[in-house]
Order: C-alpha cells, then structure tokens, then sequence
C-alpha cells in the first residue's frame, strides 16, 4: 500500500495502481455488465452514446500498457461493424416496422410464392432505418461494455477467483485463447517473409499457402507449453480416499441434473411448484461437489485480488446504473424509448441521464495506473 | 544427484537410437556442461532428467535415470517439479501466466506452498535475478534476456535441487549472456544446485562449469582435460592447442598470463595483411575463387571509399555532382539519415550506412537495439518513416518483391519462414520459379553447400544448420548481390559454423556484399571487414573490425582479448602469421 504523507483531500484521491491494491476482476466485470444491463433496457441513442462515453472514459482513465488493454479499440471497431450490419440488413431484407417516410425505393427481387412473407429489396422508409440504427446501437453499447472490462481487468486475474476445482480447466482455456493472438502473429511474420521468396504478400494464395506453417506452428508451440506446465507441476493431485471422491462424484452429477430439471420446471407451464425447489437443491449439491472436489487439488494461490473498499464501490456503481435504469423505465418508459412510429427527435431526459453518469465513478475511486515516460 | 545406468533412448521411427548405453553420476552442487555436435542426443538427455522424455515426447527409455533417488520410470515430470526445474530452448514457450510475478509464482502455486512461503521467495528470486523493476510487467513486452531470467526464476522459486537448462544464452547479447551465467553460478557456490546445461557457444560458459560431458562418447571429466580433446573447443582453448600452452588455459585471463611468449612472436607482424579475406577497399582486387554454381556479380570498382565517412559525402554532395568524383564508386547499399517508428517507438533514428560490394559489414547490439528492423527495412518488409534507403538505386519498399530479391535477399532469424514446401526438391523448384532463374539452378547451389541432402526430405527434418543452409541457397537462386543474414549462427555447432563462414567467405570473394546481424563475436571476428554498433536504434560505432571490436570489451573475441593491444583477431590470423 501507498503510504499517505498526511491526512486530508489526498486520502480520498486514488492511489497509484500496483499489484497490492489491485482492484479484483470481478469488481470490473460486474461494473461492466451492469453498463451493459442499463444498455439492454433503452434504445435512445443519446443516453446509449452516453453510456459509451462513461465506459470509453474510465478505461482511458484507468486502463493500463499492457496488451489485454489494447482489445478496447477492437470492440469498438466490432460495434460500429455491427451498426452497420443491422442497418445493411433493414435496407435489403425490409423491416416489419409501418412506415410513411418514403426515402427511395429498391428493385426488388421476385421470389417464388413458399418464400411469402420474405422479402428482398423494395421500400426503404426513414422510420425501419432509424428503429434498425437504434437497434444496432444498443447491441454496439452492449459489445463496447464487455470490450471495457476486457480492457480493464485482466483475464487471467479472473481466473484466481474460480474455485480450486474448476481451476485447471480454466488455465487450460485461457492458454488456449492465447494461441489467436499468438496465431495472428505468426500469419503476418510468414506473410511479411513471402517477400522474402519474392512472392505477393497478400491474396488468398498467400493465405493459403501460409495456412499449414502456421498451423504447424501453433501445433508446436502447444505442446511446448503443455510440456513447460507439465514439468512445472500442472496436475499433480492430492490423495484422497476413495469414498470422498465418490461422494464428490455424486454430488456434482446429481446437482447438475438438478439444475437442469428445475429450470425446465420453472420454464415450462406446469412444474413451476417444483420447478424452483429442485433448482435450488440442485445449485447446492453441485457447490458442494465442486468444493469437496476442490480437496483434490493440491495448488494454493499466490497474492489473490482483495476485494476491498474501492472494488465495492467499482462494483455498487455498476449495478446502481442498472437498477436506475431498470427504475426509469418504470418513471419515464416514453423518454428511454423514443418514438419510431411516428418519427420523433429523441430527448435526453434528466434524470435517467445523471444515473448513467453514476457509472463514472471508477475514474476516481480505482487506482491509477502509473504514468509511462 | 543425478544418476544415469545403461540409459539408450530411441525415438519410434529411428532406426539408430538417439542415446546409447550412458552412464553417469552428476554430484551435488555441481554445474555440468554438456557439449557435442549438434544432433548427438544433448536435449535429450536433458529431457530425460526431467522425465519429459520419455513421458512426453514418447520413444522408449532402456536403463534408468534416478535423480536425487528418484525413478524417472515411477515419477512422470509433475511428480519431479519440486526436485527439478527445466527451461527449454524457446523461453517464449515456456511461459503459462502472462505477468513477471505471476509466472514466477506460478510453479509453487502447482506444488501448493502457503501463500507467506510464496511471497517470500518471489521477493527473493526478484531480488536474485535482478527482475525488480520488472515485476508487473507483461512478458510478452520483456526483451530476450529478461525473458531468459524470468523462465530461469521461475523454475528456481519452488528451490529445485537440479537445475536443466538448454541452450539458455544461445538468443541473448553477450552482456545478457553474461548476466544469466553469473546468476547460475551464484546458484551453484550460494545454495548448492545441481545445474546441468547444453550450449553450443562455448566460449562463454566452459569457465563456469566443474565438469564437462562429452557427448556422443559419454566421457566425463574436468573442462581443462575434455576441452584438450574434444572436437569443439571455444576460440581461447584452440589458441592454447596451437601456443601448446599446458595446462590448457580455459579462460581469457589464464590465457593472457602465459601469452607472452606468443605475442613477442607476433611483435611486429601484421594481422591486417594476414586477413584471410582481405577486404576490398583495402587490397583493390579481392581473390576470385568463385562457387561453380555462383555467376560472379559484376562489381564496381571499390578503390577507396569503403570508410568513407557519411556525412563528408554529404556535404561534398551539395557542391558537386556525385558523377564528378570519379574515385567513389556508388554504394551497393546506401542509407541516409534513416528513421523508422513502430506505434511509439522510435525503433530506428537517423542511421546512416553504406556498404559497397565485395564487403561484409557485421551489425552488433544488444537485444532490441534495432538489428532486425534495420534489415527488415532494407528488403522492404518495413517503410522508412523518414530518410531514404537505397539498394542498387532502388527504394526496396516500394519495388515488387519479384523485382527485389533479384538485388537483396535476407535469411531470417527463423529460416524456416522461408520454406513452405514439403520436399527440399519442391523447394528448389519454387525457388528457381519466383527468382525466375533457369531449372536447376537453386538444387545445384543446395548440392555444392550441402552435400549428401536427398530430394525428398522434408525440410522439418533437417538440422538447424542444414535448414539454414537451404534457406541460404533458396535466397542465393535470385543472385542478390546483397546478402542479409539475421542472427546466422543460433543453435549451430562449431562445425556448422565453421562450413558457413566458408561459404559466406566465398560469396563475399564472389562481390556479394554481406550485412550480418549478430551476437556472435566470433563468427563477426572472423567473417566482417567493418563493424557497426547500434544502441538504442541509433549507429554508435563504425569502423573496421580490428578497431571496433578491440577498443570494446563486450564485443571482442576472445583471441583480441587474450593478445591485446595487438590487433588480432581469430586462431586463423595467429596460425597463418605464425
């Protein structure tokens, strides 16, 4: 921790972020994914370009150098992408939405009668266009939150936080992932040494050419790294008598078979009276096995993330933004839905607007990252 | 520690078995050097005291290896963690966690240690290999040597009794080399590990180690007796075999106590007459002894110039026309106030270098300093940022590439980059096809380097040097008379090494020019006319070889050191003076 030279407004600044105080990942996430819930439940596009103002902001504030941080840029590419698709889609495929804003008219393609109620081409009207971009809109904020949290919490931290049982697997998922990045590394070096043999580097040919070496090379590296984590200890168990892991057994199958049928219970029309008991029981017996099956694992953890002061107050100011928004829709449904049919100017409503603004908070309460030179 | 009885390894589809028949006791407390030729079995008898082989890579093991008492047979390696830490030839593909702390905590964490023991001995280690600063740092932004130091600390934290390690400064900088071998041996004198390692580069580790193993026969014994008999030798041991110094003199300063005698033999020789290759700006016509498969490139006529200061001509340039002057004949390679950025990184500024034909110039520098982006800008993989760069009067980023390789061509670090084909004859014939030169021509050049390699191999299947090679003579079949090489000797035996220095020599014979980037100070000793240093993407130091590397102590070869002030260089000069 950063010691405090004295009392006063410093002690309520954040401190320069270090591994001891780093914020827990799953502070981030819930942050995130509120963001995203209050995204979820307006299509106006002002308060949508708000809440991508608030995530934008904090993770320029807070983000750090390191390359995880760099995937913000990409899903907000990704967003934009998907904005456009939506919008593409209406303009081709015609939208259900009435509409009496005639803009142009698309030639339309003649389809054959079992192919009614599909349609290709024809009327564009400015209302489906305006209803397809707000649709788009609330699925790029949707997207822009998760590549916010992706930028500010760092996967493998996350992984800390599972328990020991579910461990290995999860490191195993996380290595694989890293094989993409790795992969699409490995893709431009050979483009770039095609040069080298005189060769274009671009083309499908190139790809193609390309596509076993760097399969090959992927391969490679794979078993590097699982012989590396092999001779390192990944794996080793613990011995445990042979009726605790048969009661470990029981317990994780049985759970899940819980689980499973209470929910087809709670969501078909007539189990909703066991529906909800079942689930439960279920839930608990599986917790169980997987703590019990946690006895097996012999790993311990170095240095986890606290969840400390500054991650309850990451973590309240994400669901406070989604519960104010859930709220508003109660008070004010008209201002976070504005009208397509007939077409109106969205307004930014007050009140829903400040408890976005809640979602701000990170910015100042989690710790800095220091400065590069 | 570590026992071997009657061990053979043999691979499945190997006729011969990779080990054969080796017995040997490593006490505790000592740090053993493994060295043989390339391909005698070195990686695998490494990998079998971590009981990676055979549990991992498959093959059958004979005999049995115990280390510290226990049965490789009984114990697969996550049973042999806590007792043995591994680092392979890749540091990249050793890592698992994506933080320097992380991935030091990582092994305890497998091996379940209290969180308190953990945090102690992470402090520790950071302390130990001089990782402090590093600690929060992605590995994937760490250089060479850091990455080296941190695999190495994250095997040491769970406290092994036996340390493996593989090639570990065959990618570092002298200085990061350097570095690594301390902290080994602070290993071995302060906590009593057991440390076993393969290297090629001998130079730089035979002082360090208390035994020597020889492969492919098995011997063990003190460095001074094996090295008076093994067939590879660092540069210091072949001076002593030739002085007939005895006892073999091991390092530089021994060496230096005894050569006195030989250096009032040398007194008043001249090592610079004595260049087994002499260089083209200073004898006017260089030896023709051209490969049967090469046409000789026409070269300009290189009567001075060649050290030629940049900025000179720069200014002459403003009053006269470069046509006036006669005496200075056009560079091959011209590269003037060159400056290239990657994101935020200036990771070259303001370079300026020519190269005529008939030259080699030798490229040093730590890790990172800029080497490889300097190359990669010269055969167009790069554009320059700012500045000009010229091959043959061409721009190589904007020629096509069809174009290009016909004036430059690089090896890179990795060469099999270059090589997509399934047989070396497929490649050959790829090759004759994007140089555009008749059939035949790049399988002649693949039988005059590297004789005895059959159609059908699969270019995998060859050995590092060989597939260095085939890359070497896939980029000759453009007849660049600009040569590139990144890091050439990286896992080559000495004997690899010697057969390329005698290519490249003829090639440079030929009028190719040559621009090696490389850590290895010896093979720049022996192969380059001029020397230039970059630091820090910018050019430090250039000048001819004798003077660069003689007046800096990190990137002199041995035998200057040992025969300082005299301006000698490599055995070869000593023999033939004498």
């Amino acid at each position: 921790m950063i010691q405090k030279t004295g009392p006063g407004l410093s002690t309520f600044t954040a401190p320069e972020a270090s591994r001891a105080n780093a914020l827990h990942a799953g502070a981030w996430w819930l942050w995130a994914l509120g963001l995203a819930v209050a995204a979820s439940r307006t299509t106006n596009p002002l308060l949508l370009g708000l809440l991508v103002g608030v995530a934008g902001y904090v993770v320029a504030a807070r983000r750090t150098d390191a390359p995880w941080a760099r995937s913000y840029g990409a899903f907000v590419k990704l967003g934009l992408f998907v904005v456009f698709l939506r919008v593409v889609f209406s303009l081709l495929l015609g939208s259900p939405i009435p509409g009496t804003h005639e803009l142009f008219t698309l030639p339309e393609v003649p389809l054959p009668d079992w192919a009614q109620g599909v349609r290709i081409g024809g009327r564009v009207t400015a209302e489906q266009l305006v209803f397809a971009l707000y649709d788009g809109a609330k699925l790029a904020t949707l997207l822009i939150c998760v590549g916010a949290a992706n930028a500010l919490a760092n996967p493998a931290r996350l992984l800390k936080s599972l328990p020991g049982a579910l461990y290995e697997a999860g490191v195993a998922v996380v290595v694989a992932m890293t094989f993409a990045p790795n992969m699409v590394a490995d893709v431009a070096r050979l483009r770039t040494a095609r040069r080298l043999r005189g060769r274009p580097t671009g083309g499908v040919r190139a790809v193609l050419q390309i596509g076993l070496p760097v399969l090959e090379g992927a391969l490679e590296r794979s078993i590097a790294v699982a012989a590396s984590m092999d001779a390192r200890g990944y794996g080793r168990t613990a011995l445990v008598p042979a009726s605790v892991r048969r009661t470990t057994n029981v317990l994780t199958l049985g759970g899940l078979l819980g689980v499973c049928a209470g929910s087809y219970g709670l969501l078909a029309a007539e189990g909703a009276g066991y529906g909800l008991p079942l689930l439960g029981a279920g839930l608990l017996a599986a917790m169980a096995g997987l703590r019990l099956g946690g006895r097996r694992t012999v790993r311990t953890r170095y240095r986890p993330d606290r969840w400390g002061p500054r991650a309850w107050l990451v973590a309240g100011s994400g669901v406070a933004v989604a519960v104010l928004m859930i709220w508003a829709n109660a008070y004010a449904p008209e201002a976070l839905h504005p009208g397509v049919v007939p077409l109106e100017a969205p307004e930014l409503p007050l009140w829903p607007a400040v408890s976005i603004l809640v979602g701000l908070l990170p910015a100042f309460v989690a710790p800095a990252p220091k400065e590069n030179a | 520690m570590i026992r071997f009885e009657n061990v053979s390894v043999r691979y499945e589809d190997d006729t011969e078995p990779t080990l054969r028949g080796v017995d040997l006791t490593v006490p505790e407390g000592e740090l053993v050097l493994l060295v043989g030729p390339s391909g005698v079995g070195k990686s695998t008898l490494l990998g079998a005291v971590s009981g990676l082989v055979p549990h991992f890579t498959g093959g059958t093991l004979t005999g049995r290896v115990t280390v510290d008492g226990r049965d490789t047979r009984t114990h697969p390696p996550r049973e042999l963690a806590d007792l043995v830490g591994t680092v392979g030839q890749d540091p990249s593909a050793h890592f698992v966690t994506d933080t320097v702390e992380d991935e030091l905590a990582y092994g305890m964490e497998s091996l379940g240690l209290a969180p308190a023991v953990m945090r102690r001995r992470v402090e520790e280690t950071l302390d130990l290999l001089g990782l402090a600063e590093l600690r929060d740092r992605p590995i994937a932004t760490l250089s060479g040597g850091q990455r080296q130091r941190v695999a190495i600390g994250s095997v040491l934290t769970p406290h092994p009794k036996v340390l493996v390690l593989d090639e570990p400064t065959s990618a570092l900088d002298p200085s990061a080399a350097e570095d690594v071998l301390a902290v080994l041996q602070r290993l071995v004198h302060d906590l009593g590990t057991t440390v076993l390692l393969a290297e090629h580069r001998l130079e730089r580790v035979v002082q360090y180690a208390d035994q020597v193993l020889l492969l492919p026969e098995g011997v063990m014994g003190s460095p001074a007796e094996i090295m008076a008999v093994s067939p590879v030798h660092p540069p210091v041991v072949a001076l002593g075999r030739l002085a007939g110094w005895e006892p073999l003199p091991l390092t530089v300063r021994d060496a230096r106590r005894r050569a006195g005698g030989l250096k009032e033999r040398l007194e008043g020789r001249d090592p610079a007459g004595r260049l087994p290759h002499p260089a083209p700006s200073r004898t006017g016509a260089a030896p023709q002894a051209p490969l049967s498969g090469l046409r000789p490139v026409p070269r300009a006529s290189t009567a001075g110039g060649a050290g030629f200061p940049a900025r000179t001509r720069l200014n002459l340039s403003l009053f006269q026309r470069r046509r006036t002057e006669p005496e200075t004949p056009t560079p091959l390679l011209h590269v003037e106030a060159l400056a290239v950025r990657r994101g935020r990184v200036e990771a070259l500024r303001h370079i300026d270098l020519q190269v005529h034909a008939g030259e080699t110039v030798a490229l040093m520098g730590r890790n990172g300093a800029g080497k490889s982006t300097l190359l990669s800008t010269l055969v167009g993989m790069l554009a320059p940022t700012s500045g000009t760069v010229r091959v043959a009067g061409r721009a190589p980023h904007t020629t096509a590439p069809g174009e290009l390789i016909r004036q430059v061509g690089l090896v890179p670090q990795e060469p099999r980059d270059l090589l997509y084909a399934d047989t070396v004859a497929a490649e050959c014939a790829a090759a004759d096809a994007d140089a555009g030169a008749a059939p035949g021509t790049c399988r002649a050049l693949v039988s005059e380097l590297l004789p005895g390699v059959a159609d059908g191999t699969h270019p995998r299947d060859l050995s590092e040097g060989q597939r260095l090679t085939l890359a070497l003579a896939v980029v000759l079949t453009g007849r660049p008379p600009l040569l590139l090489l990144d890091e050439p000797t990286r896992g080559l035996d000495y004997a690899a090494k010697a057969r390329l220095v005698t290519h490249l020599r003829s090639l440079a014979a030929d009028g190719h020019a040559i621009v090696l980037a490389t850590h290895d100070v010896e093979l720049a000793a022996e192969l380059a006319h001029r020397v230039v240093i970059v630091a820090d993407g910018e050019v430090v130091a250039d000048g001819p070889t004798a003077e660069v590397v003689v007046s800096s102590p990190a990137f002199s070869p041995q035998v200057a050191k040992i025969l300082a002030p005299q301006h000698w260089l490599t055995v070869e000069q000593v023999e033939e003076a004498l």
